[in-house]
């Protein structure tokens, strides 16, 4: 995909929101300009940028703490067949249910501060990197560890030169495929028991003050949160798996 | 001096493939190891790198039992041994990174001292130079096979162990790197023990031929064929008769 391609594919999109905009004419649906100018005067001199950085932490957070958690979690079970036996009937149980019903749960057991939204995101991405780092782990060719072995490589060479670079990708991929919905869960999770956070930001805008220009502001910047995301990813992939772009 | 004593070995639960077997190989021979499949010739290989235990009885290297992999000896599969997220030159780094990562224990890595990570030589003497900076998937099964040799030679072995390393290629680049293995275990003074299930191949590598029948292998049934190892031998009328006569063992122990 060019950027080039990227950039007139948003262009497209700004087009079709004015049209809309000017079509239905009412303040519920601002025009781009008009939430463009609000979010720039919201993030200078309202707490749009405060709000922003709130929910930021929460994701950069409970990313970091799934990854560190989860890796290890999924290459031992992948690498270990009497540890897959027992966790992976648990994971197969587990994986399906979407975790935002979670989130009453987790509030009452977590209270109102960061750590709720944070534990709501780790839930997410966790089960998503432990599959897909167990499966990558077990993929790999026993002939691989064969030949490693003999070249004298024991567990812990076999982790430093086999193991944490092949879950690299996987990390990578899960992290794609999920990020999107925990920063939609995250929406969720900051609609209750919150003060900061753009979910509150963006409701509280919508329905109470009923500044819709400032509440497309708060949309834009969560969007913009999930795309930054995504673009970190792409950008990771191409520092840490080069060999994946070869052809 | 590779001594096998009295092995046994059974993978658990099954028969065994190897009874009370006795084996014995001097150091810088040229062996090859024939069998049809499930004749054990590649659980021999593995017990010799160390990555399978004997049953019972022992494996002596130099008056060594093996019971581990040992840092001297090299081992080449017949594929997916490199790693496919590292280049050309990475792979055939990796065994002296490992020997690095571990320092001169004497366990993963030989006692004496760390070895030269330079690795180009090596590349050179393989042809495979201008593609260091290459990935697995970007090259051909051939230059595949040459950057497992290099990476296992960098390690200066005295034993290589080879299963089936050629078997999934053009009948010339298998040709071609077998002349070349034939050549740089000369020139390094290694050990070679190759597996192969083509009776060519046999006939063409091995100085010595090792035919293992259908288990339990008892004993050691050995070919001399001391004329071989150059590309003319394929030429002859000796060579001929050596097919031959594998192909005929291999038909007696089959049928």
């Amino acid at each position: 995909m060019k950027r080039r391609d990227v950039l007139v594919a948003a262009l497209g999109l700004v087009i079709l929101w004015q049209a809309a905009a000017m079509l239905v004419n009412r303040s519920i649906l601002p025009t781009p300009l008009l939430v463009a100018r609000a979010f720039f005067s919201e993030l200078t001199t309202g707490l749009l940028g405060e709000h922003a950085l709130a929910s930021l932490w929460r994701v950069v957070a409970g990313t970091l703490l799934s990854v560190l958690t989860a890796v290890p979690a999924g290459l031992a079970i992948g690498g270990s067949a009497r540890l897959n036996r027992f966790a992976s009937p648990v994971i197969y149980l587990l994986y399906p249910i979407p975790k935002v019903v979670f989130v009453p749960v987790i509030l009452l057991f977590l209270g109102i501060g960061d750590a709720a939204k944070i534990a709501i995101i780790f839930l997410i991405l966790f089960f998503q990197i432990v599959v897909l780092v167990r499966d990558q782990a077990a993929a790999l060719p026993p002939q691989l560890f064969q030949s490693l072995r003999s070249l004298g490589a024991g567990r812990r060479a076999l982790f430093r030169f086999v193991y944490l670079p092949a879950s690299l990708p996987a990390i990578l991929t899960a992290l794609r495929q999920s990020v999107g919905t925990a920063v939609a869960v995250l929406y969720i999770a900051e609609l209750f028991a919150t003060q900061r956070g753009l979910g509150y930001y963006i409701y509280y805008n919508g329905s109470t003050l009923l500044n819709y220009p400032a509440m497309y502001a708060g949309v834009i910047a969560m969007s913009l949160l999930g795309l930054g995301l995504y673009f970190t990813v792409d950008w990771l992939e191409r520092i840490l798996c080069p060999w994946k772009f070869v052809s | 001096m590779i001594q096998i004593r009295s092995l046994t070995f059974n993978y658990s639960g099954h028969a065994p493939i190897f009874q009370a077997f006795n084996w014995t190989l001097n150091r810088g021979e040229t062996w090859a190891i024939i069998g049809s499949s499930g004749c054990g010739k590649t659980s021999l290989l593995y017990l010799l790198a160390g990555l399978l235990k004997p049953t019972s009885g022992e494996i002596l290297i130099d008056g060594e039992a093996i019971n581990r992999p040992r840092p001297g000896t090299g081992l080449i599969l017949q594929e997916y041994g490199l790693l496919p997220w590292s280049t050309v030159r990475q792979n055939a780094e990796l065994g002296l990174r490992v020997h690095n990562f571990y320092g001169p224990d004497g366990r993963h890595a030989p006692q004496t001292g760390r070895a030269s990570m330079d690795i180009m030589p090596w590349l050179e003497r393989l042809g495979i130079a201008h593609l260091a900076d290459k990935y697995p998937s970007q090259i051909s099964g051939g230059q595949r096979q040459r950057t497992a040799i290099a990476r296992t030679l960098a390690l200066h072995p005295d034993i290589l162990l080879m299963d089936e390393p050629f078997s999934s290629l053009d009948a010339v680049i298998r040709e071609d790197l077998q002349a070349l293995t034939l050549e740089l275990c000369r020139e390094q003074g290694i050990t070679l023990i190759m597996v192969t299930h083509t009776i060519e191949e046999a006939a063409m590598m091995g100085k010595k031929i090792l035919l293992l029948g259908a288990p339990p292998n008892t004993m050691p049934k050995v070919f001399e064929n001391a004329q071989s190892g150059s590309a003319e031998f394929r030429h002859t009328t000796e060579y001929l008769e050596m097919c031959k006569t594998l192909r005929k063992e291999l038909g007696n122990e089959t049928s």
